[in-house]
């Protein structure tokens, strides 16, 4: 016998094989007539309780202001930040000196939700958003343009706050 | 001649048809009822209730790319498929499946060929299964497959002697080899079914086809968790979908064996009008039905059976097959050769449901210390505790 081995005497006498295999499929039979838990994906979008938690990180939202303009001043702390390189930004800047976003994409693909870039957006502009649904036919789709970004309506996330780790 | 011939071709042809859309829809069911049993729903998006989704498996593996290992024995690797997969089908053409169809050429039996030697033809082809396993393990040169091959060559011929004897039992109450003769015997009663008389016989028999057909608890030859794959590891495309096929046919057959010589194959119980000529068609299609009927309970018992029970170790299998089953059959078929001769000869009882009565009494005598006494801690031990026994 190794050295370590825990021997464990067994109630062989008691034990029965028959009995425990009677049991066990007495017990899966029950199982085929219970009600099932499977939530049917796509029909059943969301079962009584199963919903998003308002932290989660998911399609990526541009926030706008009264004019419909995008909040974004193309300060250009998000494309530092992101630790994936996804977000391409080109700085324009119209006649009065504001600097806005000649260009702004996304890469979804390349995304990795980490969330950072709205945690150092100083304008509040560019959200990551609840929302997990962005299945396209082709791969340049999930390019977001700023437009796009713009256009989405879904909640944005509130982020996990240190100050308040359980979100109260 | 020429009608034999025709009507031969024709039931082939539709048999083979049945089978295969049958096992078809046990691929599906088996998923169904598994999910059920845990709670879930299972595939139900091909088709109404997921009908048509053995369709679907099927085209993706007929689409798929086969392959070829390159240490692979050739010629074996690609033969092992149709080796497993050919005994499982032939072993159902001698099952008489319902009443004789009458036809304005005269009477044609609903089986494919009506052996007189059917019994033995069948412990003949369904031990030729197993070559279809070991010549896919050995072949594949992995030593997984390999030692699934090994496995299911020993679990296989070790199951087959129980299997055998438990049946010589139901031989001896028949007097004939021959499958319509088997059901005839049991057709007049109810209790004239052979799992009355031989309820013991039949326990053996479930038992042993299990582990034929390498269902779980005796699925040591694919093993996933020890083996990946067992012996179709290396296989892909439609030759895996072969020993999938192999696999459901050996459990149609067998359901269809059980039906036959313990449920009284097409009979309809409490009833005999389905027993006796003038033979129609109603009483062919209501035979079916019974027959279908009651090879689908067996099925359904696979399955169940299969999503309840955890899979033997290799040394717990071999010690049931070897120190339980064989013990046991050959004494259950010496008590039950003893208690017909005594019935037979003494008594000069004919064989009615008396006889088949008495017989059910003693099986009961006889599973009661079977159940109460050498099931406790003998059938399956852990190994442990006869380490701790020993020192």
């Amino acid at each position: 016998m190794a050295i370590g081995v825990k021997v464990v005497s067994r109630p062989g006498a008691q034990v029965s094989y028959v009995r425990a295999t009677l049991k066990g499929m007495a017990l899966t039979l029950q199982h085929l007539f219970r009600p099932k838990v499977t939530m049917q994906y796509p029909e059943e979008k969301s079962a009584r309780d199963w919903t998003l938690s308002s932290r989660w990180r998911g399609t990526h939202r541009m926030l706008t202001d009264e004019q419909g303009r995008a909040k974004c001043v193309a300060c250009g702390l998000c494309p530092q930040i992101c630790p994936a390189n996804c977000i391409k930004l080109v700085p324009g800047e119209d006649e009065h000196g504001n600097r806005y976003p000649l260009i702004y994409e996304i890469d979804e693909f390349r995304c990795v939700f980490c969330g950072y870039c709205q945690e150092v957006c100083p304008e509040e502009a560019i959200h990551v958003g609840v929302h997990y649904e962005n299945s396209e036919f082709s791969r340049d789709r999930f390019v977001y343009d700023l437009e796009r970004l713009c256009a989405q309506t879904h909640p944005v996330s509130t982020l996990w706050d240190p100050s308040d780790p359980k979100g109260e | 001649m020429t009608f034999f011939v025709v009507s031969s071709v024709v039931k082939i042809i539709v048999v083979f048809t049945v089978l295969m859309v049958g096992v078809a829809l046990l691929t599906l069911a088996e998923r169904r009822i598994c999910a059920w049993m845990q709670d879930r729903l299972g595939p139900n998006r091909v088709g109404p209730q997921g009908l048509l989704q053995p369709a679907a498996d099927g085209l993706k593996n007929l689409m798929k790319e086969e392959t070829l290992p390159a240490q692979a024995d050739k010629a074996l690797f690609l033969l092992a498929p149709a080796m497993s997969f050919v005994p499982a089908l032939l072993t159902f053409a001698v099952i008489p499946f319902a009443a004789p169809l009458p036809t304005p050429w005269g009477d044609v039996d609903m089986v494919v060929a009506n052996l007189p030697v059917g019994f033995l033809y069948i412990l003949a082809f369904s031990s030729l299964g197993v070559y279809g396993i070991v010549l896919a393990g050995w072949s594949s040169n992995n030593k997984y497959s390999l030692l699934g091959g090994l496995r299911a060559s020993a679990q296989m011929i070790s199951y087959e002697i129980a299997l055998g004897m438990s049946t010589v039992a139901v031989l001896l109450l028949a007097g004939n080899v021959t499958l319509s003769d088997v059901i005839a015997r049991q057709a007049p009663s109810l209790f004239k079914w052979n799992v009355f008389p031989l309820s013991l016989a039949y326990f053996i028999f479930v038992v042993a086809a299990f582990a034929e057909t390498n269902r779980l608890p005796f699925d040591l030859p694919e093993a996933e968790g020890e083996l990946i794959a067992g012996y179709h590891t290396e296989y892909s495309a439609m030759k895996f979908s072969m020993f999938y096929i192999a696999e459901y046919s050996n459990m149609v057959t067998a359901s269809a064996l059980m039906t036959t010589l313990f449920f009284g194959g097409w009979d309809i119980p409490f009833t005999t009008w389905d027993n006796a000529p003038p033979w129609t068609v109603w009483k062919t299609l209501a035979t079916l039905a019974a027959f279908s009927l009651k090879v689908g309970c067996f099925l359904f018992l696979y399955i169940w059976v299969r999503w309840t029970l955890p899979r033997f170790r290799y040394d717990q299998l071999m010690a049931l097959g070897w120190k339980v089953m064989l013990p046991l059959a050959l004494g259950y078929v010496s008590v039950i050769a003893t208690a017909v001769w005594y019935l037979h000869d003494r008594l000069a009882w004919t064989y009615d449901t008396r006889f088949a009565l008495t017989l059910f009494a003693l099986n009961v005598l006889l599973a009661i210390p079977l159940f109460f006494v050498l099931d406790r801690g003998h059938i399956v031990a852990g190994s442990v505790a006869e380490e701790g026994r020993a020192s």
